[in-house]
């Protein structure tokens, strides 16, 4: 019995986990119905594409164009090794449209909004103001969830198109100042490199990303413990779960998009 | 022989409870209370602190999900109403949560005229905020806390907004968690008269806990005194001081010996 023990808590965690999955998937699936059925609050929406979308611009574009600057040094440095400096804008591109454009995005707006929207809701439902909400015939999924899910889905993609091109600006500006790179030429390459579906892949990932982020912000506060530290809790796990997710399904889409 | 005479719709009890049970893991808070409140009458619960009195009104509402037990409104069964028939049975009652529960994201007017700008009740914006002015100054607040957030109140203004709020869409049935906690005794009065008001002229079903004795004799027809997970005593106001109740008596005189025992 004694040497059956650990596979009995593994299977006991195992259980737990698809518990988990399943319930954070029908908390999605109803999050998703309550937005596309009235009654809307347009009023909610505003808020939540101001406070998603408009706000994290700023974070947004100093992550972008730092890390494009970053790259094109590394790139030009590694590249210099077997002679092959002249791919700047080329990787540049690629590596921020595929990959660190929308990863850094998402995992920004993990920190920024999944973890202000876990502690707004989970306070409210600390201080029974989601029971208020319900007294007064409101349903709290389609007054607090739905709003701030649409608000993602529609923003993170802008906001990943926006770090895209940030990021090779950044790069782009590091390239030509410091590393002797002809402005035009460097404009073109980049330009001619890219594809059509390397800019699908990443607003879709801005999409996903933005739906797990927003998803988890909601569920975690919605699930919230009793008082002040029910509230940390709320908030830790959201930014955890939500940042692990990013990047578990950013290399799922990679895997669809340009696995041959 | 005759027949007792029919009780008739209008005589059944507005909110019925039977056998309601409630445990949160090994803690048994409800263990099978059972309550009758009258059409258009006003029942007060008292009861010690920690005993479930929130959790009953919860119950009522369908904020918690009773272990067991049987909850009636209006002699519909509670609890299986889902989407439109669940807004339609909510829309019925008025509650003061015992925190307030005031949205702090929004103003104090838009607070108590909730209801009244989204849903079924819409209305123009400006006769929204005009009923909440009107709501306010009826729970003794002027009007220029109509544009204040709740966050700017004091405890008691904020108790007095969510009373506001409860109120507000003139709903059939009133649960009211301590009304008058954290309010000054001549507001307490205020607020007393204006439960009254609501029962009486409005023909509300009211519901109050209160631990405060003044107001129970203000506020109540009938007093239930929830103890140790059952109703241990209920009857008319005017029947609480001879009840004979060794623990109603003990509770009404706030004495520290007697059978309910506070752990010191
Ligand atoms: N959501 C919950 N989870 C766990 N326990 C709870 C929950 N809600 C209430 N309780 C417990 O149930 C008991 C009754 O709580 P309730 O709030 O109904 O007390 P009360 O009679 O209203 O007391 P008071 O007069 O102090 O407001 C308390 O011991 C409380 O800890
Ligand atoms: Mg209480």
């Amino acid at each position: 019995m004694s040497a059956l023990a650990p596979l009995g808590r593994l299977g006991r965690a195992v259980l737990v986990a698809l518990a988990h999955v399943g319930r954070v998937t029908l908390f999605a699936l109803s999050a998703l119905g309550h937005m596309v059925r009235p009654p809307f609050y347009p009023r909610e929406i505003g808020h939540a594409l101001m406070n998603v979308g408009w706000l994290s611009l700023p974070v947004v574009g100093l992550t972008a164009i730092f890390t494009g600057g970053a790259l094109a040094l590394q790139i030009y440095a590694g590249g210099a090794r077997f002679n092959a400096e002249a791919v700047v804008p080329q990787i540049v591109a690629i590596g921020m449209v595929r990959e660190l454009g929308p990863v850094l995005v998402g995992l920004m707006i993990a920190a920024r909004v999944t973890s202000s929207i876990a502690a707004e809701i989970a306070t409210m439902k600390v201080t029974e103001q989601i029971d208020a909400l319900v007294t007064l015939s409101t349903h709290p999924m389609k007054y607090l969830a739905a709003p701030r899910v649409l608000a993602a889905l529609i923003t993170v993609p802008l906001l990943v198109g926006v770090g895209d091109v940030i990021g090779i600006a950044g790069g782009y500006a590091v390239a030509v100042q410091n590393l002797g790179f002809n402005p035009a030429a460097y404009l073109k390459n980049t330009v001619d490199f890219l594809e059509p579906l390397d800019l699908i892949s990443s607003l879709v990932k801005g999409a996903a990303f933005g739906l797990i982020a927003a998803v988890m912000g909601c569920y975690f506060g919605m699930n919230s413990g009793r008082g002040a530290q029910g509230v940390g809790r709320a908030t830790k796990g959201s930014v955890e779960a939500a940042a692990v997710l990013i990047l578990a399904a950013n290399f799922i889409l990679t895997g669809v998009f340009f696995s041959v | 022989m005759t027949l007792p005479p029919d009780p008739g719709p209008d005589t059944a009890p507005m909110i019925r409870l039977e056998g309601v049970r409630k445990s949160f893991g090994p803690k048994h808070v409800l263990r099978g209370v059972d309550l009758a409140i009258p059409r258009g009458s006003s029942m007060v619960i008292i009861g010690g602190s920690g005993t479930g009195k929130s959790v009953a009104l919860k119950c009522i509402l369908g904020l918690i999900t009773p272990d067991a037990g049987r909850i009636e409104v209006d002699g519909q069964e509670t609890g299986t109403a889902r989407g439109a028939e669940r807004d339609a049975f909510l829309a019925r009652f008025g509650m003061l949560f015992q925190g307030g529960a005031l949205f702090d994201s929004l103003p104090v007017w838009q607070n108590v005229a909730f209801r009244l700008l989204r849903g079924a009740l819409k209305r123009p914006q400006a006769e929204a905020r005009e009923i909440a002015i009107k709501k306010l100054r009826r729970v003794g607040l002027s009007p220029d806390v109509a544009d204040l957030f709740p966050a700017e109140l004091s405890g008691g203004m904020q108790k007095r907004v969510g009373l506001a709020r409860a109120i507000a869409a003139e709903p059939e049935i009133i649960f009211f968690d301590e009304p008058t906690t954290g309010l000054d005794p001549i507001m307490a009065g205020v607020i007393n008269e204006l439960i009254r008001e609501i029962v009486v002229e409005m023909g509300a079903t009211a519901m109050t806990i209160t631990h405060d004795m003044t107001s129970v004799r203000a506020i109540a027809d009938d007093v239930a005194m929830l103890h140790d997970g059952v109703i241990q005593w209920t009857g008319p106001v005017a029947k609480m001081d001879e009840s004979g109740d060794p623990y109603l008596d003990q509770f009404i005189h706030g004495r520290a010996e007697g059978p309910i025992e506070a752990v010191r």
